[in-house]
């Protein structure tokens, strides 16, 4: 390589390993507000020493606690349980749920902070992981039936998805939610 | 080692070779985006979770993947251009420029309309889908750059830099999805691990990828020779070149 053409480079290279460097400080440094959730553990236990407060408005992103579900029997009302890594906060909402939403499901919730560990939602998002496979390899491998809920019978009691989650697919899917809220270890 | 690509920086040798090339390419572009598509949304099976919806994916991923690719080939045509000052570098760059725009559009929109039946939403302002938007933002930034000078090589030289400093966003697309929580889900391919998708559902998928990677070739290498015969108009080859096609129609 003549020297000119390396002396290019090198420019070249000096420019945008400074350029690189910027854009990572401050990604780095706004790597809380780019987080599109919080967990129900960095709500209760707050998130970089600094705790939610009472009317804040926010987003929640964990898994639906097999069991809590309970609709009203009258209106679109539900509420159900989240957790992460062991806390556990209550979200109430109003309105459709989307299909993908059952028990053992990641779900974000935008809403509103009642109490301490309670959430007004105004909207409830599905959150579906990046596994792909054909109905009767889900069924054998995760003992997971998902009906449609067209089929569905109207029952005020729990949600009547069938979900048989063994227990090593349960800790597994909480292990994997919670390792994702901390990046790069801080 | 690279004595072998020296030819190509004469824009009558790289013509050469887009025109050697192209047929190839669209011959495998129709062969893999035929088979993958047909495979993928009629024939692999349903999902566990998502039905028929997941067939998106067939489109989704290939588009997605490709308009990181194609940038990362841009920035590279840039780079060689800046150091080597090879004119058709910044000639192939901006042949590229449009082609992965539209793939990045494909993939947002694809995204969209895939995000609304399972997520619940056209659009959240997560970090995968932002910085997937901000990709579209710099494709865009490219093209308008080049076309804002009225001297061409100084137009390559603009949006060269420009491209090459977006290249930084491209692994923030890729690792978003594990620096921070998103809705968007984790690598299902793309990562140094077993695909967490059924062998069924994946050799569609990665057929459709590569049919998307011919067809970029493809529609890349018939914009690089109009490219070519545009800015090389007052030469004597292109002038021999026009008569001959002329004189056969």
């Amino acid at each position: 390589m003549n020297p000119r053409r390396k002396q290019r480079l090198a420019v070249v290279g000096i420019v945008g390993l400074l350029i690189v460097s910027a854009i990572g400080l401050m990604l780095y440094a706004l790597n809380d507000s780019i987080d599109l959730f919080y967990t129900p553990s960095e709500i209760i236990e707050g998130k970089q020493g600094q705790m939610p407060h009472v009317g804040q408005r926010l987003r929640i992103g964990g898994m639906v606690v097999p069991g809590s579900v309970s609709r009203d029997s009258k209106s679109l009302a539900v509420s159900f349980d989240l957790i992460d890594t062991g806390p556990i906060v209550t979200v109430t909402y109003t309105g459709i749920l989307p299909d993908l939403f059952r028990e053992g499901q990641g779900i974000v919730a935008t809403g509103v902070l009642t109490s301490a560990t309670e959430i007004t939602a105004q909207e409830v998002l599905a959150k579906h992981d990046e596994e792909y496979m054909p109905p009767e390899l889900a069924e054998k491998m995760k003992g997971i039936k998902h009906e449609k809920p067209a089929n569905m019978p109207v029952t005020d009691a729990s949600s009547s998805y069938q979900y048989e989650a063994s227990p090593e697919l349960e800790s597994e899917t909480v292990s994997e939610l919670g390792s994702k809220s901390k990046p790069g270890g801080q | 080692m690279w004595k072998w690509l020296h030819p190509y920086a004469k824009t009558e040798n790289a013509y050469q070779l887009c025109v050697t090339l192209q047929p190839w390419l669209w011959l495998g572009a129709l062969l893999c985006l035929a088979v993958g598509t047909v495979w993928g949304l009629a024939f692999a099976p349903q999902d566990y979770q998502q039905g028929d919806s997941f067939r998106i994916i067939y489109i989704h991923v290939p588009s997605a993947m490709l308009s990181m690719g194609t940038y990362v080939a841009m920035a590279i045509a840039a780079l060689v251009g800046m150091v080597w000052q090879w004119r058709t570098a910044y000639m192939s760059m901006i042949a590229m420029a449009p082609v992965g725009a539209v793939m990045t559009f494909i993939a947002l929109f694809t995204g969209a309309a895939w995000g609304k039946p399972m997520w619940g939403a056209w659009w959240v302002w997560d970090a995968r889908l932002t910085s997937e938007l901000i990709l579209l933002f710099l494709y865009i930034g490219v093209i308008a750059l080049y076309g804002a000078f009225e001297d061409k090589q100084q137009a390559g030289k603009a949006a060269g830099v420009m491209a090459l400093v977006g290249v930084v966003n491209i692994p923030i697309i890729h690792y978003s999805v594990e620096w921070w929580n998103t809705l968007h889900q984790g690598a299902t391919i793309s990562k140094f691990d077993q695909p967490s998708i059924a062998p069924e559902m994946l050799w569609p998928l990665l057929i459709s990828l590569f049919g998307f990677a011919f067809f970029i070739g493809a529609v890349t290498t018939v914009r690089l020779r109009s490219e070519i015969v545009r800015r090389e108009m007052h030469r004597p080859w292109v002038q021999k070149l026009a008569q001959a096609t002329s004189e056969n129609s």
